[in-house]
């Protein structure tokens, strides 16, 4: 039973970040269709700005918490930096082009991202420093489920809710509903799309850091290439729970990590990405938009 | 003025951008941190220069898809060029003779590097037809490579198959992987697809890495064959030169082949599914169907391409059947101008010779190469030669 | 009588809790030209679509008689074996294939008359020879009649408006069908074009022999040609006759009250 709840937890973790970086692609699949391939490596960009806030805050000695909080707060505010700017350069010239076209515009800015990482900072693994402190009253359970996976449980969910919250509510949100049910209607009512699409990528890119520095300090170690692996999973979460879907994509992120997690634990852990893939595949097999994805007729 | 301020503020706004990543590195073990300041510096300038450049460019682009709006069809020099006989036939003639003397003029390590790109040129007319006609996204063509290859490999291994007997038999493997992976996805939304089949590349790559009683592993299989000539043994030279014309012959025949697709009626209904789904199933074309055979017509070539690749390379490992692979291929498609065959020969020649002859920087290398995928498309989204539609003469002169 | 060409009984179709068809009947006899009328949203283009296979109706029969004068239930068949039967359609928000040529839009037409497939793509043997040389022939023919011949290579998103409402009619054409199905073949044209394809509707109803079923808003034009007119309101239908009868129907004038159903 000890066994079942630790995978449990564990894939709650691992969905978690999958639904945190999930909800990037999701948003920007609803509003302009296009597969962000270098959100991944917004990602792992906000793991490495992470890493370089604690390097110098360890310096200036401050204490574990304001460390983890200036991390995430500085690594959340830079990839959401990067995310507007890769808009823009990338994406933005391209909103009349071929379908295709930004794709490959994607595809090759995620190559730019991570080579520019290797190149200014580093090939190798580096050990990333555990910035979530263990709290005492979590040693009972230790064996079921650690300090660093609760604190990623509970800010995840946070951050869900205050999402939601900001899509229902605010103008801005609204606005974001409205371009993603129809760009040109929205843009007629006076929505400003650009702008609207700007708040989209700044959103899903803060998110993915949170989810990057959490992961990262989780796991201990970080390098360029962790967005690559993580940004596929992360979208074939969105995918499996319905892309444009926010809800989708939370739940398609943990029936991921669940899966991953039990899969890897009971079956073999040689084969942790098949899975994912297999259960992918499945899943569209018998329902083709994804879990809450809606499968509207199209209208002829 | 204006336009010095404007670029000033995009140079600041790099330069603030990079300054964590570019300027601070910290290391975790000894716990200090190393300052590079002058990074900065590079990073100001490069921002505040490259700026103009963009805006001009941004600004031609635009009143060129203007002029496109109000005109016809647009068709450049090179796009004419290509399509009247009468210019076109002395200079393929000419690249053909070049190609035919190459390995003569050259040693032996560029010819191996020609022979790369010539099957990635193989690689990308395959994709081309997939995904430059029919429409169809697919994101993991490097899994029919891989089959191609593996089969070469293990059938030698095995039962000591030779080279052309497994040709056929590893685009017959990988059409069959085609169909088998196409039946259930290809009822998929477009970029649905593009995620499973994404998911099938990395699915066999996994399994060819981790199976390893089947595939031996990470480490791979080595000593594999080259093709023999008659039942003579070559030696390295010769056997490079040898594979060499295969792939010219390899390469033309693919050409034909495509060629004669995309002038059929089959090749209509492809390029009409891009265009319109709903309106191709109201003409009565079977849609599965013809997606099918799109797919595993594509797969077959990335087989035959497996094959001779693993031929050439005489070892071959699943880290050479990443993602990265599917993407490159994807970006010789999309980059040469979909549909269009001399775009995508040309881009293939661009994105594997580039990088190869660009080793001086080579640290570099990639950083450019992502750069380059980008600005094509932001400046020539439609590709660097986009196809033209065939005109039907034929019916003109009856009038 | 001959035998009904389409026999559509007590057909229903629901988007969800949306009923767009209620128990609709229509039968259209070869060579005639039936007209189906309503105000918009009444389910016109849903009775189209559940026809040719792109919906798949909820409830009822829809019968047609195929090339071989055979009988047949088409509920829940793919567009493309309806297209095979002898129905083709065109649509209300224009389908062509944009970046095709205005005369291969017409070859794709022929897709369901011809039968080479990848070994004749590849081998290009005598029939295929024959086989797309006819195709071309036929397009261009059919080009003709629509007096389209003079944008044969031309890319057929560069057509003005009517001219594209005229592809969609010779594509459809192209593959020989015996009922014609065409969704507001007048919608956006000017009255000189709108008159031009009156003419173009019965020349081809002559010369192929066919039916056809219409959809249109333009009274003039669909009182001028039609030998039966259905009404529909709400999903149902309201009213059915001559077009003479339909003019002096009381119900279809109380529901034609007050809508511009001239534009
Ligand atoms: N795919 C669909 N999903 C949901 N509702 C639909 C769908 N297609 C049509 N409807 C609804 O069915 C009703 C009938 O629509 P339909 O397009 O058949 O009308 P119409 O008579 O062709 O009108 P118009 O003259 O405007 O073309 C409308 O209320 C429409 O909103
Ligand atoms: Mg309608």
């Amino acid at each position: 039973m000890d066994y079942f709840l630790e995978l449990f937890f564990g894939g709650l973790t691992r969905g978690s970040i999958y639904a945190l970086i999930a909800l990037g692609y999701t948003m920007v699949y609803g509003i302009i269709e296009l597969i962000n391939f270098a959100h991944g490596e917004i990602y792992m960009i906000g793991a490495f700005t992470a890493l370089i806030v604690a390097g110098v805050c360890s310096l200036l000695g401050l204490n574990l918490i304001s460390i983890l909080i200036l991390a995430i707060i500085i690594s959340m505010f830079y990839s959401a930096a990067y995310g507007y700017t890769v808009e823009k350069i990338a994406y933005k010239p391209l909103r009349n082009a071929p379908r295709l076209s930004p794709l490959i515009s994607a595809i090759g800015m995620s190559i730019f991202l991570q080579n520019y990482v290797l190149l200014a900072q580093t090939s190798d693994f580096v050990p990333f420093p555990s910035l979530i402190p263990e709290f005492e009253f979590m040693e009972p359970v230790a064996h079921i489920m650690g300090s660093s996976e609760l604190v990623i449980i509970v800010v995840t969910a946070i951050a869900m809710v205050i999402l939601s919250l900001f899509i229902k509510f605010t103008k801005i949100g609204k606005a974001m509903r409205a371009t993603a049910q129809d760009r040109k209607m929205a843009l007629l009512c006076g929505v400003n799309v650009d702008r609207v699409i700007s708040v989209t990528f700044i959103i899903g890119s803060a998110l993915a850091a949170l989810g990057g520095v959490l992961i990262a300090s989780h796991i201990g170690q970080i390098n360029f290439y962790i967005g690559f692996i993580a940004g596929i999973k992360a979208f074939t979460a969105a995918v499996l729970g319905g892309i444009g879907s926010i809800p989708g994509a939370v739940l398609g992120g943990l029936v991921l990590g669940w899966t991953e997690s039990f899969a890897t634990g009971y079956v073999s852990s040689d084969y942790e990405d098949v899975f994912a893939f297999c259960l992918l595949v499945i899943i569209l097999i018998f329902r083709p938009a994804g879990i809450l994805g809606r499968t509207n007729t199209q209208k002829v | 003025m204006r336009k010095i301020i404007k670029s000033l503020q995009v140079s600041f706004w790099f330069m603030f951008l990079t300054f964590p990543i570019m300027v601070i590195r910290v290391d975790t073990i000894e716990k200090t941190v190393q300052w590079r300041w002058l990074n900065l510096l590079y990073v100001g300038l490069a921002s505040f220069f490259l700026s103009f450049i963009w805006r001009f460019l941004i600004k031609k682009k635009e009143e060129g898809s203007k002029k496109e709006e109000s005109g016809e069809q647009t068709i450049t020099i090179v796009q004419k060029i290509i399509s009247t006989p009468k210019y076109n036939r002395p200079i393929y003639s000419f690249i053909f003779l070049f190609m035919l003397a190459f390995p003569w003029i050259v040693s032996t390590y560029q010819t191996n590097i020609m022979i790369s790109a010539l099957i990635y040129v193989m690689l990308g007319l395959g994709l081309n037809i997939v995904v430059g006609i029919a429409g169809l996204l697919d994101l993991g063509y490097v899994a029919f490579y891989a089959v191609g290859a593996y089969a070469y490999a293990l059938l030698n291994y095995h039962y000591h198959l030779g080279f052309w007997t497994v040709l056929p038999i590893g685009g017959l493997l990988a059409a069959i992987f085609g169909i088998l992976l196409g039946i259930p996805v290809l009822r998929l939304r477009g970029d649905y697809l593009a995620i499973v089949t994404l998911g099938f590349g990395e699915i066999i790559r996994l399994i060819l890495e981790n199976w390893n009683e089947f595939s031996f592993g990470p480490s791979g299989i080595a000593n594999i064959p080259r093709p023999g000539f008659f039942g003579m043994k070559l030696g390295v030279e010769e056997a490079t030169i040898y594979i060499y014309y295969l792939m010219i012959l390899m390469t033309i025949i693919t050409i034909f082949v495509v060629n004669r697709l995309q002038n059929s009626r089959l090749g209509r209904a492809w390029l009409a599914l891009r265009e319109d789904e709903v309106a191709c199933e109201a003409m009565g074309i079977d849609r599965m169907k013809t997606k099918l055979a799109a797919f595993a017509l594509g797969a077959t070539w990335a087989g035959f391409a497996g094959v001779i690749f693993a031929a050439k390379t005489t070892f071959i490992n699943p880290a050479s059947f990443t993602f990265l692979e599917s993407a490159i291929i994807l970006s010789i498609v999309v980059l040469g101008g979909m549909g269009s065959i001399v775009g995508v020969i040309l881009a293939a020649f661009l994105m594997i010779l580039l990088p190869e002859y660009l080793r001086a920087f080579s640290e570099y290398r990639m950083l450019l190469f992502g750069a380059a995928m980008v600005l094509v498309m932001v400046f020539r989204p439609q590709g660097l030669i986009p196809s033209v539609r065939r005109k039907y003469v034929y019916e003109l002169k009856e009038r | 009588m001959a035998e009904a060409i389409l026999e559509v009984r007590e057909l229903c179709k629901d988007f969800g809790g949306l009923r767009a068809l209620d128990h609709v009947d229509l039968e259209i006899y070869p060579e005639q030209i039936v007209a189906l009328i309503g105000p918009n949203g009444a389910g016109k283009t849903t009775f189209f679509n559940c026809v040719t296979g792109i919906y798949e109706p909820t409830e009822g029969d829809i019968f047609v008689l195929d090339r071989k004068g055979k009988k047949r239930r088409i509920n829940g068949y793919k567009p493309n074996k309806v297209t095979e039967l002898g129905l083709a359609r065109t649509f209300q928000n224009i389908r062509l294939f944009p970046n095709m040529t205005v005369l291969e839009n017409v070859m794709i037409g022929r897709h369901t008359r011809t039968k080479s497939w990848i070994f004749g793509a590849l081998f290009r043997d005598r029939r295929t020879k024959e086989e797309e040389k006819e195709t071309i022939e036929v397009s261009y023919e059919i080009l003709k009649k629509m007096r389209l011949e003079k944008f044969v290579n031309e890319l057929a998103s560069n057509l003005p408006y009517g001219a594209q409402r005229r592809l969609e009619i010779a594509r459809a054409l192209a593959s020989e069908p015996s009922l014609l199905l065409l969704d507001e073949p007048a919608a956006g044209m000017n009255p000189q074009e709108t008159k031009e394809l009156e003419g173009l509707i019965e020349q081809i109803r002559d010369q192929e022999k066919i039916a056809i079923l219409l959809i249109e808003h333009d009274m003039k034009l669909v009182m001028n040609i039609s030998d039966v007119v259905y009404v529909m309101e709400y999903g149902r239908l309201l009213a059915k006759g001559t077009p003479q009868e339909i003019k002096e129907d009381e119900r279809v004038i109380k529901a034609y009250l007050g809508e511009d159903h001239d534009a």
